[in-house]
């Protein structure tokens, strides 16, 4: 066995380097932060605009970590702490995908189960950053960001119980890469491809772009959630969505789309489902919290639910 | 020049404060900065929501006796280093509200402007200058 060679300094220094360099923080920080400019970029593209380099976000990032950091009254501990948690976790996330892309075999088993729980963090993470900076339109914004997490979070794992099912119970990343490596990809299916769409609408909620970017809506509540940051903690939190903006795509194609992972293949994916999610951003106007909690309640936990009774069948 | 003066003038995201007095025009003609035709996202300026996310705070309109302790205030919630621009002749000086009975004072009796951006209104390449100058002013400060 590989693992044996390894003393157990070095497996931590390498959990550890996994962690902050490659594929975690640094790496996903990058790619995260080249992903929104694309986003930005294909933004512009569909307004006839031109659009900001491609460095513009990392020029972002250096300028607001140049800037005060103004905390409000209420309690300070906890506004200054929550940005961290949800940087923690997402970073988290990429390693564990990451990892499960690099060696699919090294993964632990149940690692689906804690991404679904670490995924959901980042978005505690702002709700208690916003209510703790007791600005009302701060509160406004949170407590439509619970909403939308009600929203998505039951339809969204109902489709991955659908990819549970259909590749024959592995509770692991990596044996569900390696599951559809052997058997073809989950999205050729019919219930695959239901679920799939599915998923592709909740990671446009989780990500908070247009059409359920409702809790921080720039014209009504005025960046809502994010509207006390400044500086360093508002930088957390944009790193955090680059993070995400990364992650999330990547956690599709592992479970819906892992028949070919080459890097060429992974990059094409990526940026195939990327411009996908912008394209969706930008075509379509902002639904209201109530709109949104009957879309994700009604017509799509019916069509996951269809795809479930669908893969029970072997479909 | 340091690596965070440079990035600041690569990255300014504006408030747009609108302090009472003003016939709008100058805010449609700021808008039109965003579009197409002039598209200053190209130097990374975005209109931002909040004041705190705020490097530029751009000023058009007379300040009425109600809006002007309000805009001082916004001013002192903006985080610093954070740059000033008044944009019109209301803001510069009163404009055509200069004998008016609720325009007690101009912008820069009430805080430090860095920039001025006559006309009434300005059109969208003299705002582009009036950046121009911004920037350099803040790569002359450092
Ligand atoms: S400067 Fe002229 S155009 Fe601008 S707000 Fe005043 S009156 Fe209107």
């Amino acid at each position: 066995m590989v693992k044996g060679r390894f003393t157990a300094a070095e497996k931590e220094m390498k959990l550890l380097f996994n962690y902050i360099i490659f594929p975690g923080f640094l790496f996903s920080a990058v790619i995260g932060l080249i992903s929104g400019w694309v986003d930005r970029k294909v933004t512009a593209r569909v307004q006839w605009r031109v659009g900001p380099p491609w460095y513009q976000n990392f020029i972002d990032i250096i300028k607001l970590l140049g800037k005060e950091i103004i905390v409000p009254q209420g309690s300070k501990i906890t506004f200054l702490l929550s940005p961290l948690f949800g940087l923690l976790s997402a970073v988290l996330v990429a390693t564990i995908l990451g990892n499960a892309f690099i060696s699919p075999l090294e993964g632990f088993i149940g690692d689906i189960i804690v991404v679904l729980y670490l995924l959901v963090i980042p978005a505690i993470s702002i709700i208690i950053g916003a209510f703790s900076s007791r600005n009302c339109l701060a509160s406004v914004g949170a407590s439509r960001e619970m909403k939308l997490i009600l929203a998505y979070e039951l339809p969204f794992i109902l489709a991955i119980i659908v990819v549970l099912i259909k590749s024959a119970g592995a509770l692991q990343i990596g044996s569900i890469i390696n599951y559809q490596i052997n058997f073809g990809s989950h999205l050729s299916s019919p219930s695959g491809a239901l679920a799939f769409i599915v998923a592709m609408l909740c990671i446009q909620a989780k990500l908070d772009f247009v059409p359920f970017d409702m809790s921080e809506a720039e014209q009504e509540i005025m960046g809502g959630t994010l509207i006390e940051y400044s500086g360093l903690p508002l930088a957390i939190f944009k790193l955090t969505k680059a993070i995400l903006l990364y992650t999330l795509p990547l956690l599709l194609i592992s479970l819906f789309w892992a028949n070919e992972i080459g890097v060429w293949a992974l990059i094409g994916k990526y940026i195939l489902l990327l411009v996908i999610i912008v394209l969706v951003k930008n075509t379509n106007p902002r639904m209201r919290i109530d709109q949104t909690i009957k879309f994700f309640w009604g017509p799509v936990t019916v069509v996951v639910t269809i795809a479930l009774i669908l893969a029970l069948f072997g479909l | 020049m340091g690596l965070k003066t440079k990035a600041l003038t690569k990255s300014l995201w504006v408030f747009h404060l609108c302090a009472g007095g003003s016939c709008n025009n100058c805010d449609i003609e700021i808008l039109d900065l965003l579009t197409p035709r002039f598209d200053v996202e190209r130097f990374g300026i975005v209109l931002v929501g909040s004041a705190r996310h705020a490097d530029v705070l751009l000023v058009t309109g007379s300040l009425t006796r109600k809006a002007a302790p309000r805009a001082r205030r916004v001013y002192e919630q903006m985080p610093k280093p954070g740059l000033v621009v008044a944009c019109g002749a209301c803001a510069l000086g009163r404009g055509i509200f200069n004998e008016g009975y609720n325009t007690p004072c101009r912008l820069d009796e009430l805080m430090p402007v860095d920039v001025y951006i006559p006309g009434c209104p300005p059109k969208p390449e003299a705002m582009i200058a009036g950046i121009a100058k911004l920037i350099n002013k803040v790569k002359g400060q450092k």
